[in-house]
């Protein structure tokens, strides 16, 4: 049997609410727009966010048992490097694996998936992740600006342990696409929505829906949830299912309301939603558009009770924080000419340097000593420009220590300091020393945190983020937490 | 077995600019200025100098012994950079004492200047190697130095009211001394209330818990101590010299605790040893310490033994360490107040411990002083090295 085997997505703690947008540009032509969209924090970008979704997927699974690794975006931060690659760094996926990225398209996602089940039925892999994130931008004080909402996706496809196998697929690829970005456009452009949802959306979206039905024996009456793309025109998604013949009971929520339209994440997103509330033996119709259109038919088995414990959609959804201004959502998508920083200059990013130190920055890879037992991070700078420590911090053995990650180790804020100077998007900069739980230590910057809730003994987790942007290059690198999804702080 | 340095060297004589924004003044005025000082101060001239160690900690200020030689047109003579950060003046000072300790040579000079204000912008341009990867938000030096108040306050259970409290004893005490001192940056008096409710820098430091960033130069000469008398009837000797160098691990062992600096309290023992100090709270009469942040004074207070562990507050109520007190701390202004061109600062505070000595200190003089302690940090609470100088007459 082929299908998922696990799934896993992410949505930004930070949301807007539209009516913040309205108090800027009065609504659209005069129209207020309801509900919030989720918005990526300055320091989150199509591939921190797909990280999220991917750790959030493979929490368990062993890196190694992952042949490829495919990441769908229409906002890849490089033309020309892999967002795949980075993500497979980080995830600590071995060097054979696979890594593709899938992008020009809003299908991107899906056809990242009929891609992977190839790969299965070929038997070139027998595991592979599907990424699918964006943060897409609409041109401030229009409809897109209020509808898109960034988050990220992943699902891993497999042949064990299978929670919901794959019935049929269909594709259809078309030439049209009524919103489109060219290579030099910031922001999505869009056809009148009239006419792509008259000659296209509700056309081939149907037809493919019913091909896939067709090749399985099934109908509309049988699916316990069909998962399909939102258009901008969010009233159109119900209009179809009308038209499908599907009861308001069996469509999955296109989240416009909570999160906004994320693009190429949208319909993996709306899937992993389904899926958490899916009961085995639940038929799931799974359909995504844009230059084209896929349809697959899913039947979950007895093993989805097993894949429970992600923070997924719901846990993701619940933990939120309102973002009290547009200026800020202006200020962290770069979307204002700032004064800069009456502050010195950081020193150019060296490429040479983020390669040789991969490993610990990318992986948070430190390690523990052979003799004393010391686990240790050892960071790639310190105040005078160390790179890692070939010498025990404890006992002063060199060269003599195995590999430690520390990326999935909690651990608790020792001290910290908000600092006011310090240039950041979001001030005043938080910055924490973080005992791991387990031994080793380290200095980083603690996001997503409320500076009054900060104090001393406050558990952290840690995530992947991007510091900053440049010279052309993208500054990944790992930060602190406070633990996202309350309840799980032990 | 190694040798005290113990009275085998004398100062015969410093000099010291006046700190500050000095816009008009460049580096190397600024090092002529000092030395100049002191070679009047010690009667002797350029020439006379057999070698000489130059500080700058930014490479803004100069590079190689060719800043002070072209600047002073010192003819053919041995002169080296030397730089370690905040410790960079007290270290220049170690090497001249110790070249003329053994006699490779019979008169060393050591400088230390800096330039820091040429920038456009607050605070100290970056000095990281190429190729560092930026890791952590440019966190500020109040920001690391912040991180000690935090655990501070936590270990010895002050609200951030309580320990703000404490904290704001120390510039006011600097003040009041700089206020008395023509050199000093800031030569104004504060009250606690004005510090407590400064604007924050660095949670949970304020404005005036952080020292300024200043231009200025300062300069000695040193001879074997036999030879001192022949240049002056009031040399000062040097007892202790030291330098300790962290290994960079307090953000990576667990048990480094950030309520005090270990390189200090072992750069203090290390101190004390060496010049035969067996009770450093009575037995030193006054000190110059590295108060870049109120939090490292007062850590500092612990670590050189001056107040027991976790009581420093106590002193600092009582006036400890006020001029009038009974261990003067800072007579100068400190850093806070006289300033911190960073390579400069050692000098600068032996040069003030070197005035009291000689009972030249005018308004701020303290009475009968026996030995004086120099305290640097260069780096950060978890990296940094540490210098101690003790003198006395």
């Amino acid at each position: 049997m082929i299908g998922i085997t696990s799934y896993g997505a992410y949505v930004p703690l930070h949301r807007l609410d539209r009516s913040e947008l309205t108090r800027a540009w009065g609504g659209v032509m005069g129209f207020p727009v309801p509900g919030e969209k989720a918005v990526a924090s300055y320091d989150e970008d199509t591939v921190t966010m797909g990280v999220e979704a991917s750790r959030d997927c493979t929490s368990g699974t062993d890196p190694n048992a992952i042949d490829a690794l495919f990441f769908a975006s229409t906002t890849h931060p490089y033309s020309e490097k892999q967002s795949s690659a980075i993500a497979s760094a980080v995830l600590d996926l071995r060097r054979e694996s696979r890594v593709v990225d899938f992008g020009g398209s809003l299908r991107a996602g899906s056809i990242a998936v009929s891609c992977a089940l190839d790969s299965l039925n070929a038997a070139s892999a027998n595991s592979a992740l599907v990424i699918a994130s964006d943060t897409r931008l609409g041109a401030p004080a229009g409809l897109m600006e209020q509808a898109f909402g960034d988050g990220a996706a992943a699902i891993l496809l497999g042949k064990q342990k299978v929670i919901a196998s794959i019935l049929g697929t269909h594709s259809i690829s078309d030439e049209f696409s009524g919103v489109w970005r060219a290579d030099t456009d910031t922001f999505v452009r869009s056809w009148e929505d009239r006419m792509i949802l008259d000659t296209d959306y509700s056309v081939l979206l149907p037809e493919v829906m019913s091909a896939v039905m067709d090749k399985c024996g099934l109908k509309a009456g049988d699916f316990a949830k069909a998962v399909y793309y939102p258009p901008l025109d969010v009233r159109a998604h119900a209009r179809l299912a009308r038209a499908m013949g599907f009861d308001p009971g069996q469509v999955q929520d296109p989240m416009f309301m909570t999160v906004g339209n994320t693009g190429t994440a949208m319909t993996l997103m709306m899937l992993v939603a389904a899926l958490e509330d899916a009961r085995p033996g639940d038929k799931i119709l799974f359909a995504n558009y844009g230059n084209g259109a896929d349809a697959f038919a899913l039947e979950v088995t007895d093993a989805i009770e097993g894949a429970r414990g992600r923070r997924g959609m719901k846990a993701h959804m619940e933990s939120k924080r309102m973002l009290t201004n547009y200026e800020k959502y202006l200020r962290w998508r770069s979307l204002l000419p700032l004064e800069p920083a009456q502050r010195p200059e950081l020193s150019p990013t060296s490429i040479s340097a983020l390669r040789r130190d991969r490993k610990e920055i990318l992986g948070l890879y430190g390690v523990k000593c052979r003799k004393c037992g010391t686990p240790q991070y050892r960071p790639p700078a310190s105040a005078g420009g160390r790179t890692p420590s070939r010498i025990c911090v404890m006992c002063q053995a060199k060269d003599d220590f195995e590999d430690y990650r520390f990326a999935d180790k909690r651990g608790r804020i020792f001290n910290f300091t908000h600092d006011s100077i310090a240039t950041s998007p979001d001030p005043p900069a938080t910055n924490v020393i973080v005992d791991f739980d387990g031994g080793g230590r380290g200095m980083f910057d603690l996001t997503d945190r409320e500076p009054d809730e900060v104090e001393i003994g406050m558990p952290v987790e840690m995530t992947f983020r991007k510091l900053f942007f440049d010279r052309g290059i993208h500054n990944y690198y790992w930060r602190a937490r406070p633990i996202r999804v309350k309840g799980t702080e032990v | 077995m190694a040798e005290s340095i113990k009275d085998k060297v004398a100062i015969i004589g410093m000099g010291c600019t006046k700190f500050g924004e000095l816009w008009d003044k460049s580096v190397s005025d600024l090092m002529v200025d000092a030395t100049y000082e002191a070679f009047e101060d010690a009667g002797v001239e350029a020439k006379d100098i057999d070698a000489a160690w130059v500080g700058h900690w930014n490479e803004a200020s100069g590079c190689t012994g060719m800043s002070l030689a072209g600047t002073l047109g010192l003819q053919y003579k041995p002169v080296t950079r030397l730089e370690n950060a905040c410790a960079t003046g007290s270290d220049c000072l170690r090497s001249a004492a110790y070249a003329v300790a053994c006699g490779a040579c019979d008169m060393a000079l050591a400088v230390g200047a800096e330039k820091l204000k040429d920038m456009g912008m607050i605070g100290l341009p970056h000095q990281v190697p190429l190729g560092t990867p930026n890791l952590v938000t440019a966190i500020s030096a109040p920001g690391l130095f912040a991180m000690v108040a935090t655990s501070y306050f936590h270990r010895y259970g002050l609200s951030p009211q309580e320990g703000k409290r404490m904290l704001a004893h120390i510039p006011v005490k600097s003040h009041h001394n700089g206020a008395l001192n023509p050199k000093a940056h800031f030569q104004k008096e504060l009250t606690i209330e004005q510090v407590i409710n400064a604007p924050t820098v660095a949670w949970p430091l304020g404005v005036f818990d952080c020292c300024g960033v200043s231009d200025g130069a300062a300069a000695a000469i040193v001879v074997r101590a036999a030879d001192a008398r022949s240049f002056r009837k009031d040399p000062v000797l040097i007892k202790s010299l030291r330098i300790c160098t962290n290994p960079a691990d307090g953000s990576r062992r667990n048990d480094f605790d950030f309520t005090h600096i270990e390189a200090t309290h072992r750069a203090g023992q290390a101190a004390y040893a060496e010049a035969g100090i067996t009770n450093p709270r009575e037995d030193i009469s006054m000190a110059e310490v590295h108060d870049c942040f109120s939090i490292n004074e007062a850590v500092i207070m612990e670590d050189l033994q001056f107040s027991g562990r976790g009581r420093v507050k106590e002193d600092l109520e009582s006036g400890f360490f006020n001029l009038d007190g009974g261990l003067p701390v800072q007579p100068s202004g400190g850093l806070k107040c006289f300033g911190h061109p960073v390579a400069a600062s050692g000098l600068r505070m032996l040069y003030e411990m070197y005035k009291q000595l000689q009972g030249k200190a005018g308004a701020r003089q303290i009475k009968d002083p026996k030995l004086g302690l120099t305290q640097n940090m260069g780096g950060h609470p978890a990296d940094n090295v540490i210098s101690c100088v003790i003198v006395g007459l």
